[in-house]
């Protein structure tokens, strides 16, 4: 059974060509504020305040308008959706227009009762994401207290409740070390997908990369680690892992391929190929408030900008992963090499991948770190000492 | 570390004798637009080939292994054993993504 257009597909599995004119997902941010400072947050710098943000009737037609389109899954995430008190009338009308949806959330906002009348209402899936297993540093890392046990708590509510969990695990070098505890918090909590994935280097992740970046043994023991599990675990969990592009010699192809399969709605209604997208200048983003989302789909600026192959320049123009990986991703060629036409430096025929891993090995080998630079509204602050 | 009492999963091994069904999280759907059926996953979207969907199509909860086996092998004019055999091992790859419950 071939499995097509994941939300994250980092997988070499050929996306399915029918689908390439509709999306399979769409990834609806419905806000921007959130409880919790995570320095890797995927959220931009300038973030979206909430007086900007969609109505519930806005978002309740953006789901209507997904599904006639012929998206098959939205992914509720934000931000923390949960802060947003409405989230039970967009679920409900998601559910009823056909949609699978999945809620990505921290779960620290979370009571057992919403959650309950939320599954009631439709919703189909949980991805919790964790910090730490231990509770100072998912302290530290989050700049949020007591994390840790109330996302014990909601997980255990969501199997209580027969619903099916996904453990989100960001790995960095601040728990990379752990990865063994987090795989066992997840195989006790009941979770039957994890999804181990490396940071990958965007917004506030980059803003903040010499403070998480890993090594490359690091990361070799992670993906050891997890391929013995994978074995270990068979039938009982089912991994996700993704591996941060600096040490690869291939590129992810990023979002399945610009324009392909996925798309992205902002807080305020902004219609995006990718969540960092906003970072390519010379775009133009259109705003469901203006336009229908099929119509932005399928001719929106910023959809057909990079949508298939003939925006390529050498070396990705004649190589024959063209259509495997799509050059990799836009914003990181964008903020490496400052063209978003040019290969991802992740490739290894970039003339700038040298550059790009060893910007990695250097940063991963300092011994002390910079401190983070929490993510909170207002933009990037240089952190106190 | 502490999760509810009972929540950890154990790996089902699928036998002539299982009864196999999809949960209520996973769904078989034929999508009207694409002419084409998808099993719709956490975080994922499956595109079944045709003898994949005539299996899951007979995943009732209720129904064998072996009688879901019997049944194909009635309507395709194929050896059972063989059947039984291949439909054995689709089903165990989907227990193990998840797919189905058994």
């Amino acid at each position: 059974m071939n499995e097509i257009a994941p939300l994250e597909q980092f997988s070499e599995a050929p996306v399915v060509e029918a689908c390439a004119r509709a999306p399979v997902g769409l990834l609806a941010e419905l806000t921007h504020r959130c409880p919790l400072q995570c320095p890797y947050c995927s959220n931009p710098l300038e973030l979206e305040r909430v007086n900007q943000e969609l109505t519930t009737a806005e978002w309740q037609d953006v789901m209507r308008q997904a599904a006639e389109l012929g998206i098959l899954q939205i992914h509720l995430s934000g931000g923390e959706p949960t802060v947003r008190k409405d989230l039970e009338d967009i679920v409900e009308v998601a559910a009823k227009a056909g949609l699978y949806t999945n809620l990505i959330t921290a779960g620290v906002t979370l009571t057992r009762d919403r959650l309950k009348r939320l599954k009631e209402l439709g919703l189909d899936h949980v991805q919790l994401s964790i910090q730490d297993v231990d509770d100072a540093n998912a302290e530290k890392i989050s700049a949020y207290k007591g994390g840790l046990a109330k996302k014990r708590e909601v997980g255990k509510w969501v199997r209580e409740l027969d619903m099916p969990l996904t453990i989100n695990a960001p790995i960095h070098r601040h728990n990379i070390e752990n990865l063994p505890n987090i795989i066992n918090f997840a195989v006790e909590l009941g979770a039957g997908r994890i999804e181990v994935a490396n940071i990958q280097y965007y917004a506030w992740a980059l803003k903040n990369r010499a403070s998480l970046m890993p090594t490359r043994a690091q990361v070799l023991k992670s993906a050891e680690i997890v391929e013995e599990a994978k074995e270990r675990l068979k039938g009982i969990m089912v991994f996700d892992f993704v591996v941060p592009d600096y040490y690869a010699k291939t590129p992810k192809p990023c979002m399945g391929g610009w324009g392909r399969g996925v798309m992205n709605v902002t807080p305020q209604g902004k219609v995006l190929p990718c969540h960092a997208s906003e970072t390519i200048p010379g775009l133009i983003f259109d705003n469901v408030k203006d336009r229908r989302l099929a119509d932005i789909w399928l001719h929106g600026q910023a959809f057909e900008k990079y949508r298939g192959t003939s925006w390529m320049k050498e070396p990705c123009r004649s190589c024959p992963r063209r259509e495997i990986d799509f050059g990799g991703c836009r914003c990181q060629a964008m903020a490496f090499t400052g063209d978003a036409a040019n290969t991802d430096p992740a490739c290894h025929f970039s003339p700038h991948h040298a550059a790009f891993v060893a910007a990695a090995e250097t940063e991963s080998a300092e011994a002390a770190p910079p401190a983070f630079v929490y993510r909170r509204m207002g933009g990037p602050k240089t952190p106190s000492k | 570390m502490e999760a509810g009492a009972g929540a950890q999963r154990t790996r089902i091994m699928v036998v002539p004798e299982s009864k196999p069904g999809l949960p209520p999280h996973i769904k078989l759907r034929h999508d009207a637009g694409r002419g084409r059926w998808h099993v719709l996953a956490p975080e994922r979207v499956f595109e079944p080939d045709p003898i994949a969907i005539e299996i899951l199509k007979r995943c009732d909860g209720v129904t064998t292994v072996a009688q879901i086996a019997a049944d194909l092998a009635k309507e395709y004019n194929a050896p059972l054993q063989e059947i039984l055999t291949d439909t054995i091992s689709m089903l165990q790859e989907l227990s193990d993504k998840g797919v189905i419950k058994a």
